[in-house]
């Protein structure tokens, strides 16, 4: 254990609080997100990699900053963001988890193309993962790719596609090998949202904006030099991309963050001329909830270790996203909280303008429950902690291993967890119910 | 640069474990529990062969020199095990002397508690959230007045008496100005007792409020660190237990109402580790990552205060997961119920440290 701040990390804290000086006043306002980045958000993005807040770890020849991980490096530059209310650059899916999924998985050529535009939000990606038929059961994805000629040719329709409606390219999950058991089927495609044959319908949720869409595909021709990892190899790309998304959606610094506005709501906020932190009862959550963020912060220190070391993390990395998003609902509870009747009021201004701070608090409030259903909802997220992290059987299966759900079937969106793993068959045999 | 257990602190916690796991069956577990004053002394005598009385005494008074962290491995250790060992009052008077004993007092005590010679038992006259008596006065080096519930005093030779303005003093426990009440404790692996102090002679410690409070902050942490060891247990037992009973034809482990509890748990559980593991290096560290001195008081308070609460839910669920034999005195779970629930209490509860933590940021008055 050493979390010593040697000359080097004194050294970059001086020069990222010096970047804040000169350039802070330039930082788009900090939340928010899902939107398309407007131009001040790309220069910002572009300095913040210059500069190596963005994309520290991304090799140079990929158009990252290049340098190794160090668990400090990044602490120090999160938190004098965050202390300055500092927008710390872009999280998309592209950049939190395809960039990660290329750099473990792809082709030299898929790296060189794709990770520099992706970091510097020119490219923004959507992913095409969940269809009518297999939101949880992903596995059961039926969107057919049949190949013909240099061509895969795609025919489906995927669902809660968030940013698709602005997206330039999309990941895609998708059932190459029908004949084949449902997880050794699927294959991961990477493909422009401009080919002919992609119809985006958006979804309206209840944030009231637009964040998600439906996506259809007809006679859709993607290159097939544009798979990763190789044809059947889908699900094992998924689940590294899907690992990344966890950790972005469970991220700790960005619960760091809402609760130093959550401090400064508490203080400015009065209720009959009494700061609201002055009264036990909201103060008491407000050091509940102070506890827990401090507790994912170190856990936080503890995977990033792990990760610089090689490590898997297994249960600890699998909590993150179940944790992170429950505790960044009970987060905004409390600021709407905070804001009472007064906080009632409003006015979304859509994606492409700045909402004001109740509206914003109301829309994280709402889109943090989203938070808790997309990326594998929660209790999903319960079902892979308790069989992969702990080592429980699974429940007994009610649909053949190769039944594939056909496409519009609400019913099937089973419970299933994402491992092959089978059920303990002792569990099942009369030897074992009679044990006790 | 990095935040995980250093492979000798993983070595030792193995070898700790060991230890425990061979000298400490359910078995005497249950015979120590039925005798007061609920002190293994053939186990602390084999832990001391391990260096745990010395643990925090520095090399030059014979002890391993080691830190805050390193006590909260050894703690965390103890606490999965219940251990019936007076550790942390121990630990706490090690670390009021280092801090504020004098360099005759030093020499006088350091070795002393590295040979196994003495053995401090707690007690606080406020500044810990104490609920009973803590009017303890000192004056002309004599000290009288009543502590309730004072820590460790199982078969101590002396006790740590801190006052409420952060003087510290040390006294004799067989001195005829001291009585000790042993009172059955509620976790009958760790005693509490009753001290009512009339004209006892005091050997002043030259403390600040200041050392007082890196005292409780250090002891604060170390009961966290127990109380994770024992929540873990607990978990584990419940794991385990759920993939070994059937029911319906199922093993119960395979029921979401079951696996979603256990999923709760470690959920809430894990996490902990990191924040004890920082707490116990900021107690060391004094000045981690330039924050200054109030990272150390306000993770000690939150650490306390957080594992405190997950524990208590931990060990609720852990026992109804168990379903009737939890409750049960059969396997013995209810030793690791109670042992969470003591430590809660001990030292002030989540309510008090978190009103401490309040206060430190400029929140509460």
């Amino acid at each position: 254990m050493d979390l010593t701040l040697t000359d080097k990390h004194r050294a970059l804290r001086a020069q990222v609080q010096g970047f804040i000086r000169t350039h802070g006043q330039d930082s788009p306002k900090p939340g928010g997100g899902r939107k398309r980045p407007d131009s001040k958000t790309l220069d910002w993005q572009k300095l913040l990699i210059e500069h190596g807040y963005a994309a520290r770890t991304v090799p140079r020849d990929y158009g990252g900053f290049g340098v190794a991980p160090d668990v400090l490096d990044l602490a120090v530059i999160a938190e004098a963001f965050s202390h300055a209310n500092l927008y710390q650059g872009l999280t998309n899916q592209g950049i939190s988890m395809l960039v990660p999924t290329l750099l473990e998985v792809g082709t030299e050529e898929q790296r060189r193309q794709w990770i520099g535009p992706t970091i510097r939000g020119e490219v923004i990606w959507c992913q095409g993962y969940s269809e009518p038929g297999s939101g949880s059961d992903l596995a059961a994805a039926s969107t057919r790719a049949v190949l013909d000629g240099a061509d895969f040719v795609v025919n489906g329709q995927k669902v809660w596609t968030s940013s698709a409606h602005y997206a330039d390219m999309m990941f895609l999950l998708c059932r190459t090998e029908p004949d084949l058991p449902k997880h050794e089927g699927l294959s991961y495609l990477l493909l422009s949202m401009r080919t002919p044959g992609i119809e985006v319908r958006p979804l309206k949720t209840m944030t009231g904006r637009s964040e998600f869409n439906e996506v259809f595909f007809t006679d859709v021709r993607v290159p097939a030099q544009q798979i990763v990892l190789g044809r059947g190899k889908g699900w094992h790309v998924a689940n590294i991309t899907l690992k990344h998304e966890r950790l972005m959606i469970g991220d700790a610094g960005k619960m760091t963050h809402r609760l130093e506005q959550l401090v400064a709501l508490l203080r400015s906020t009065t209720t009959n001329g009494r700061p609201l932190i002055d009264m036990p009862e909201f103060r008491d959550r407000l050091l509940k909830l102070q506890g827990e963020v401090l507790a994912w912060k170190a856990h936080n220190l503890r995977l990033l270790t792990e990760a610089a070391r090689g490590e898997e993390s297994g249960v600890k990395r699998m909590i993150v996203k179940y944790g992170g998003t429950t505790l960044g609902f009970r987060l905004s509870a409390l600021a709407v909280d905070a804001l009472g009747a007064a906080g009632l009021a409003f006015e979304s201004r859509g994606e492409t303008a700045e909402d004001d701070d109740a509206t914003t608090w109301n829309i994280d409030y709402i889109y943090d429950v989203g938070l808790m259903i997309g990326g594998g909802s929660n209790n999903i997220q319960k079902n892979i902690i308790g069989e992969r992290g702990l080592g429980l059987p699974r429940e007994p299966k009610v649909q053949a291993a190769s039944t594939i759900a056909p496409a519009v079937a609400p019913a099937a969106i089973t419970q299933t967890a994402m491992t092959p793993a089978a059920m303990t068959p002792a569990a099942m045999t009369p030897a074992a119910m009679n044990r006790r | 640069m990095d935040f995980a257990l250093s492979e000798e602190q993983c070595l030792f916690d193995t070898m700790l474990r060991g230890f425990l796991a061979e000298h400490l069956p359910l078995e005497r577990l249950r015979a120590l529990a039925e005798a007061t004053p609920g002190f293994d002394k053939p186990l602390w005598r084999g832990l001391c062969e391990l260096g745990l009385q010395g643990l925090l005494v520095p090399e030059r008074f014979g002890g391993s020199g080691l830190g805050v962290l390193d006590a909260a491995v050894a703690a965390e250790a103890l606490g999965a095990a219940v251990a019936p060992v007076p550790f942390i009052g121990l630990a706490m008077a090690t670390l009021a002397m280092m801090q504020a004993g004098s360099p005759t007092q030093q020499d006088a005590w350091l070795p002393r508690i590295a040979d196994s010679e003495v053995l401090f038992g707690v007690g606080f006259a406020g500044l810990a959230g104490q609920t009973g008596a803590a009017n303890a006065t000192l004056a002309d080096d004599r000290l009288s007045g009543h502590i309730t519930s004072a820590l460790d005093c199982g078969l101590c030779s002396h006790l740590l008496v801190v006052l409420g303005d952060g003087r510290m003093a040390i006294v004799e426990t067989d001195d005829p100005g001291v009585r000790m009440t042993p009172r059955p404790s509620l976790d009958r692996t760790r005693p509490i007792t009753d001290l009512a102090f009339d004209n006892a002679p005091a050997e002043l410690l030259n403390a600040t409020l200041d050392t007082a409070l890196r005292v409780l902050d250090a002891g604060r942490v170390l009961l966290a660190a127990g109380t994770l060891g024992a929540a873990q247990t607990m978990l584990d037992r419940a794991v385990a237990f759920a993939k070994e009973r059937v029911q319906f034809g199922r093993v119960i482990g395979s029921f979401q109402g079951v696996k979603y509890m256990l999923a709760d748990m470690v959920t809430m559980l894990e996490p902990c580790r990191g924040l004890v593991w920082y707490a116990a290096y900021a107690q060391d560290a004094r000045n981690v990552r330039d924050a200054g001195p109030l990272e150390a008081r306000l993770t000690a308070c939150h650490a306390k205060a957080h594992l405190g609460d997950v524990a208590r839910d931990v060990s609720r669920m852990a026992t109804e997961v168990h379903g009737g034999m939890g409750f049960t005195d059969l396997l013995g779970l209810h030793f690791w119920f109670k042992r969470i629930a003591f430590n809660r209490q001990i030292l002030g509860g989540p309510e008090r440290c978190r009103e401490e933590a309040a206060i430190l940021q400029g929140w509460a008055a």
